[in-house]
């Protein structure tokens, strides 16, 4: 069957009476509920959810499956994502009993194995980014941000200094000042120059003594290396403000530079992105964040400790701002990062930045002809073109987005970073086959011939999918956003 | 440096070099000032080959004592329960595994389809109108909605009950810190929540009142008069619930809340040691666009097909930036969809019967345990699949005993409530046996004699 023709619901199978699940009858004595509790409390009437077979599950989420693109089964060049193939040995080993079927309060007795690979993982990523400490309690970017965020706060009221503000690039990606915003802080934006850097004097010009921190994403989200990085983090700390390194393109600088190195006081690090943990649909993540040793008293609780050959968590921690998640991360996340890591080793992380590298740069130069460049070349692990010229002939950024998909490829990100019109931010990955990345482009570059020659294709894109182009504004307008019993 | 994850060979990356014009990869770096590179190898462990690496991972994790090889009586916001086999299954397939975030919704309807039926389960258990794609888990969840009941209400405290859960606490006290909301607490002196106590603290400064049912030790609290209480002062009544428990619960929205929120992790997500979780969020229709986190809804494509979208996406980080009700960006969207299958495997009948074992088999454990000379129940309240157990003997020394039987007796609670420190909190799923249970009894009996 196409995949279009599949338009079920799982609800729409349900048969009164299928069952899927298997479950033993009571083994104790006073086995009904009802009676065990007080009426007030039971449900009146059984929820409404679907009476199926276990084959009628199977094969429904398996066609749902087929409508999608995935990074195993589609070329995924979202930019900033990193969509990295990710291992399948990653699989295995979260799935291992002694790390899937642990309690999170287990004694500590009864899980220092878990806490040994917390312990290394943590002291890896602290390596990695020239940090001095690192919690790996952060569920994703956007926490490992506000982590990040809350720890200048407290250093800087525990100096007494009450700073206000912080400011963040308008290149920047939309999680930093909305957890900016969390955290309680005025955002400021300060504008780049055309080519995406950060503007000295403009950066200069904001930083008063209300300045808590700055904010920034290397290499920057047009793909480019801030080549005055080390002034800018110097120019901060000389007037009082912290510097926060948004980790999100860390795939670029594995072994080359390092964070701590840079100046920078905080970063966060996106295991589903750099350490190819999977994106899972939208996740789950996991972004650690690191530290500079000033900043160390203040990292959340608890923090895993090494004495001799044990380990323990440490919530004796006074300073600490406190906790992000429940429990002490995303572990399973974490034994897929931690996997990946002693699969790769030192020289294997650093291969990881050259190649993909290399491959963003092949993509630059074999489009540069066909598309508007953001900026000039070379660039880092990811390159942003504009569909300026394609705009005036009435193909938009999200035209060209369609017709990859036609063409057997996921889309770029599009309209991102805002300071580039009609954006196409596209990241390769190391783990990407010369061939594929020809394929790609090969079809970019045909779709830049057909915007000349036969918009139409390109307007009608795409026409292979499950359903056509969606009404995003209907959508919104009249929220349907659950299924209900027809009458 | 070659590597089993990627492909390019030294000839390949030669040619493409020529392609480029550059003579070598150092000359694509030429923007990195030398002063900023760093100028010796990482200092990481050595790589490992596959098969050795396994044997490294296998031999931490036999290190970690795990609910296959004992019987896991602990809960406290994680639960052993049943997981059906093809979830595991087709959550692995790499059209689901390996996507990300829909945001191209033609190449994503599976994603998007299975969150608008995860969606309607979540609405339906919760009794809300709407629930959104996932929060990371179930304390993130109760920060998210202290905040969003903030800045729905403009007022500045939440209530909070001392029965949730006190992790999920601390996560709102963080999250509150900077938006200056001030948490008050609620004192539960017998298990369940002093509501005559708690009106005194709910006034015309108050965002919400949060209470937990079951609550942290268990024990259920009185849904209806909370939300009596919180919207006579005109403040919105947060419920943490967990679904798990809600086909033999009533729905929270049918007994008043206005949010409920919460960890699905019973819904077929492993325990994993603590995450990835589950955060569960719903809420009254009226304050849908005061949600944070993602929503897919029904709309239709150009040939008016019926297709499914990220909308009122107004609300979020990547367009409202500094002004969004949230910054969650990346969620836990694969959770959602292992509750998804999980929903669907167990439908209407099969969630009765795990939340019908699961009290029975608590009750029986309770009885079974109290009956151990010197243990006694530290409440007296109703409870339904966990309940706090008074121990003649320090609690952790008696886990620590227990564990060596094979039996995860439970958590002791002196950590989170130096009142308690004689206790011990036991949690039952569907999973546990009789035969585990009277083990765990005779144990008892021999670790307090």
């Amino acid at each position: 069957m196409a995949a279009s023709a599949y338009d079920k619901l799982i609800f729409d199978l349900s048969s009164p009476g299928r069952v899927a699940w298997s479950m033993p009858e009571a083994d104790v004595p006073a086995s009904d509920a009802r009676k065990l509790l007080p009426a007030q409390h039971l449900r009146r009437d059984a929820p409404e959810l679907p009476e199926v077979s276990e084959f009628d599950v199977v094969r429904h989420y398996s066609r749902l499956s087929r409508m999608n693109y995935g990074l195993d089964t589609h070329f995924y060049p979202l930019g900033s994502c990193t969509m990295k193939y990710n291992p399948k040995l990653n699989e295995d080993m979260a799935r291992l009993a002694g790390f899937g079927k642990l309690h999170p309060l287990a004694p500590e007795a009864l899980s220092q194995g878990a806490l040994q690979l917390m312990h290394e993982l943590g002291a890896m990523l602290a390596e990695i980014a020239g940090m001095d400490a690192v919690s790996l309690q952060p569920a994703a970017g956007a926490q490992g941000e506000l982590a990040g965020v809350l720890m200048i706060r407290a250093y800087h009221l525990s100096r007494g200094e009450k700073r206000t503000k912080v400011l963040v690039p308008d290149s920047a990606h939309g999680t930093n000042p909305a957890s900016t915003a969390i955290a309680g802080y005025e955002v400021v934006e300060v504008k780049s120059l055309p080519n995406g850097e950060v503007d000295l004097d403009e950066l200069a010009r904001h930083l008063d003594t209300d300045v808590a921190a700055f904010m920034i994403t290397v290499p920057n989200t047009l793909g480019m290396f801030e080549p005055r990085v080390v002034e800018i983090t110097e120019l901060c700390h000389a007037r009082g403000a912290q510097v926060y390194m948004d980790g999100a393109n860390l795939n670029a600088i594995l072994g080359i530079t390092r964070p701590g190195d840079l100046g920078f006081d905080v970063c966060h690090f996106n295991l589903h992105k750099t350490f190819t943990t999977p994106h899972g649909g939208g996740g789950p993540g996991a972004g650690p964040v690191g530290v500079k040793a000033h900043l160390e008293p203040f990292l959340p609780v608890p923090v895993v400790t090494k004495d001799g050959d044990s380990y323990a968590l440490d919530w004796k921690r006074p300073k600490s701002i406190g906790k992000l998640q429940a429990f002490w991360g995303n572990f399973g996340m974490l034994v897929r990062a931690y996997t990946y890591i002693r699969t790769m080793g030192a020289d294997g992380l650093r291969s990881v930045s050259d190649n993909a590298i290399l491959n963003a740069n092949y993509i630059l130069k074999r489009l540069e002809k066909d598309y508007d460049v953001a900026v000039p070349g070379p660039c880092m692990h990811e390159c942003v073109l504009s569909a300026r010229r394609q705009k005036k002939l009435g193909v938009t950024a999200t035209d060209i987005a369609k017709r990859l998909l036609d063409l057997g490829f996921y889309a770029p990100s599009t309209y991102f970073p805002l300071i580039v019109e009609e954006a196409l931010m596209i990241e390769p990955t190391e783990t990407e086959a010369r061939e594929t990345l020809d394929q790609f482009c090969d079809a970019m570059i045909q779709i830049a011939r057909e915007a000349e020659q036969s918009p139409a294709v390109i307007h009608d894109a795409p026409v292979t999918t499950p359903v056509r182009r969606l009404d995003q504004t209907k959508a919104a307008r009249e929220p349907n956003l659950r299924w209900t019993r027809r009458p | 440096m070659t590597s089993r994850y990627i492909a390019n060979t030294a000839a390949e990356q030669r040619q493409m070099l020529a392609v480029i014009g550059a003579g070598g990869i150092e000359e694509l770096l030429v923007r990195i000032p030398a002063k900023a590179r760093l100028s010796r190898p990482l200092s990481l462990a050595p790589a490992l080959a596959e098969t050795d690496l396994i044997r490294h991972m296998k031999a931490l994790a036999e290190r970690n004592a795990d609910a296959d090889q004992n019987a896991c009586f602990m809960g406290a916001g994680a639960y052993d329960h049943y997981i059906p086999s093809p979830i595991n299954h087709l959550i692995s397939r790499g059209e689901f595994f390996t996507a990300y975030t829909p945001y191209q919704p033609e190449a994503s309807q599976g994603t998007l389809r299975t969150i608008y039926e995860y969606q309607t389960m979540i609405a339906e258990l919760t009794g809300m109108d709407v629930a959104n794609a996932s929060i990371y888990d179930g304390a993130s969840s109760l920060a998210e909605a202290a905040l969003m009941a903030h800045a729905v209400t403009e007022r500045n405290e939440v209530v909070l009950s001392r029965g949730v859960n006190p992790l999920y606490r601390r996560v709102a006290v963080t999250y509150c810190e900077g938006p200056g909301v001030r948490l008050r607490d609620a004192a539960v002196p017998d298990g369940v929540t002093d509501l005559a106590a708690a009106k005194k603290l709910v006034s015309s400064k108050t965002a919400a009142l949060v209470v937990q049912s079951p609550n942290f030790y268990g024990c259920l609290e009185d849904i209806a008069a909370a939300a009596e209480l919180a919207h006579a002062a005109g403040a919105l009544l947060v419920v943490v619930a967990d679904p798990v428990n809600l086909g033999v619960l009533e729905a929270p929205g049918r007994l008043g809340a206005d949010l409920v929120v919460g960890e699905g992790q019973g819904l077929g997500v492993p325990m994993s040691f603590g995450g990835p979780n589950l955060g569960v969020f719903g809420a009254k229709k009226d304050l849908v666009r005061r949600m944070p986190g993602r929503l897919v809804g029904a709309t239709v494509d150009r040939d008016g097909r019926r297709g499914f979208v990220l909308t009122l996406q107004t609300r979020e980080q990547h367009i409202r930036r500094g002004k969004a009700t949230s910054n969650i960006c990346t969620n836990v969207a694969l959770c959602a969809l292992m509750a998804t299958i999980y929903l669907a495997t167990l439908g209407r009948r099969g969630l009765v019967r795990v939340g019908e074992l699961s009290t029975a088999k608590a009750h029986y454990a309770a009885e079974r345990l109290a009956q151990v000379p010197g243990v006694s129940l530290r409440f007296g309240a109703p409870f339904f699949k966990e309940f706090a157990l008074k121990l003649p003997k320090a609690p952790e020394r008696v886990v620590a005993r227990l564990a060596k039987q094979g039996i995860l007796a439970g958590v002791p609670l002196k950590t989170f409530d130096r009142a308690l420190g004689d206790c011990l909190l036991v949690a039952v799923t569907e999973k546990r046996t009789k035969a585990e249970i009277d083990a765990f009894a005779d144990a008892l009996g021999k670790a307090v004699a």
